[in-house]
C-alpha cells in the first residue's frame, strides 16, 4: 500500500501539472544563449556571402564548431518550449492545441539534430 | 442532474458560454512595458523562421559548393538581406529583453520609472547592436 498522501502526490505540481520546471528550463538556456549566440552570431554575420571555402574552413575549426553546434542545439530547445508557451496560451481546442504541441517538438527537434548534423559534417570532413 | 426534491439546479450549468468576460486586453491602453512585453514573444516566435534560415544554410555549407552557392544568394539577395536584418533585429531585442526578464526574476526593477526606462533601455540597445551587426557584413 501506499503512505503517500494525495496533498504529498499534487506538492510541487501547479496547474501547469509540471510545477516550475519549464519556468526553470527557459532561465537556464536563456543564461546559456547569452554567451552563445554572441559566438555563434558574429562569425555568421561575417561569413555570410563569403563564399564556400571561407565558411568550411570556419566551421572547420573545433572552436566555431563547437560554438555553431551548442548556439543550434540550445537555441532550438529554447526556441521548443518558448512556442510550447504561446501555443498552450492561445490554442484551446484540445485537438489542434496536441498536433501543434507534437509538430511544434518534432519540427524544432529536426531543425537542431539536423544543424548540429551539419555542423559536424563539415567539421569532421576537415 | 435533477435533485432530491426534482428541481434543476440552476447553479451547474446556467448561462454557460454567455457569461459576461472580464476586460481583456484591447481595453488597456498600450504602456511601453506591455507593447515590449508583447514584442518579445512576437520577437521569439519570430526567430523561428531565422533559424531555419542558419540551419538551411549550414546544410548547404556541409552539402557542397553548387547548392551552397544557391542557398547563400537567397540569403544575401535583397529579400534575404531584408529577412536575416529583420531576424538579426528580433535577436539582438529578444536577447535584451531576455536579460531585462532575467534581472525581473532576480528580483530587481520593479519600480514603474526603472521599468520604463530599462524598457527603452532594451529598444535602444537592439538598434546599436543591430547596426553592429550590419557594420560586421
Amino acid at each position: 500500500m501506499s503512505f503517500r498522501t494525495p496533498r504529498q502526490s499534487a506538492a510541487g505540481l501547479g496547474s501547469g501539472k509540471s510545477g516550475t520546471g519549464h519556468w526553470w528550463s527557459m532561465r537556464v538556456s536563456s543564461v546559456a544563449l547569452i554567451p552563445l549566440s554572441v559566438l555563434f552570431v558574429v562569425p555568421f554575420a561575417r561569413s555570410l556571402g563569403g563564399g564556400y571555402d571561407e565558411v568550411r574552413a570556419l566551421y572547420a575549426t573545433p572552436f566555431h564548431a563547437i560554438a555553431a553546434a551548442l548556439f543550434i542545439a540550445v537555441g532550438c530547445h529554447h526556441l521548443m518550449q518558448g512556442i510550447q508557451t504561446v501555443i498552450e496560451d492561445y490554442v484551446h481546442a484540445p485537438a489542434w492545441r496536441t498536433a501543434m504541441l507534437l509538430g511544434n517538438a518534432m519540427l524544432c527537434a529536426l531543425l537542431g539534430f539536423a544543424g548540429v548534423f551539419a555542423v559536424m559534417k563539415i567539421a569532421f570532413a576537415a | 442532474m435533477p435533485d432530491g426534491a426534482g428541481h434543476t439546479p440552476l447553479m451547474a450549468d446556467a448561462n454557460r458560454g454567455a457569461r459576461p468576460l472580464s476586460p481583456h486586453l484591447q481595453v488597456y491602453r498600450p504602456q511601453i512595458t506591455s507593447v515590449l512585453s508583447i514584442l518579445h514573444r512576437a520577437t521569439g516566435v519570430g526567430l523561428f523562421p531565422g533559424m531555419v534560415a542558419v540551419v538551411w544554410w549550414m546544410l548547404a555549407a556541409a552539402a557542397g559548393e553548387v547548392y551552397f552557392a544557391w542557398v547563400d544568394g537567397i540569403l544575401t539577395s535583397p529579400v534575404g538581406t531584408l529577412i536575416m536584418l529583420g531576424s538579426a533585429w528580433a535577436l539582438c531585442y529578444h536577447f535584451c529583453n531576455g536579460v531585462r526578464h532575467l534581472v525581473w526574476d532576480a528580483g530587481f526593477g520593479f519600480e514603474l520609472g526603472t521599468a520604463t526606462r530599462s524598457g527603452i533601455a532594451a529598444v535602444a540597445a537592439s538598434a546599436l547592436l543591430t547596426l553592429l551587426i550590419l557594420a560586421l557584413v
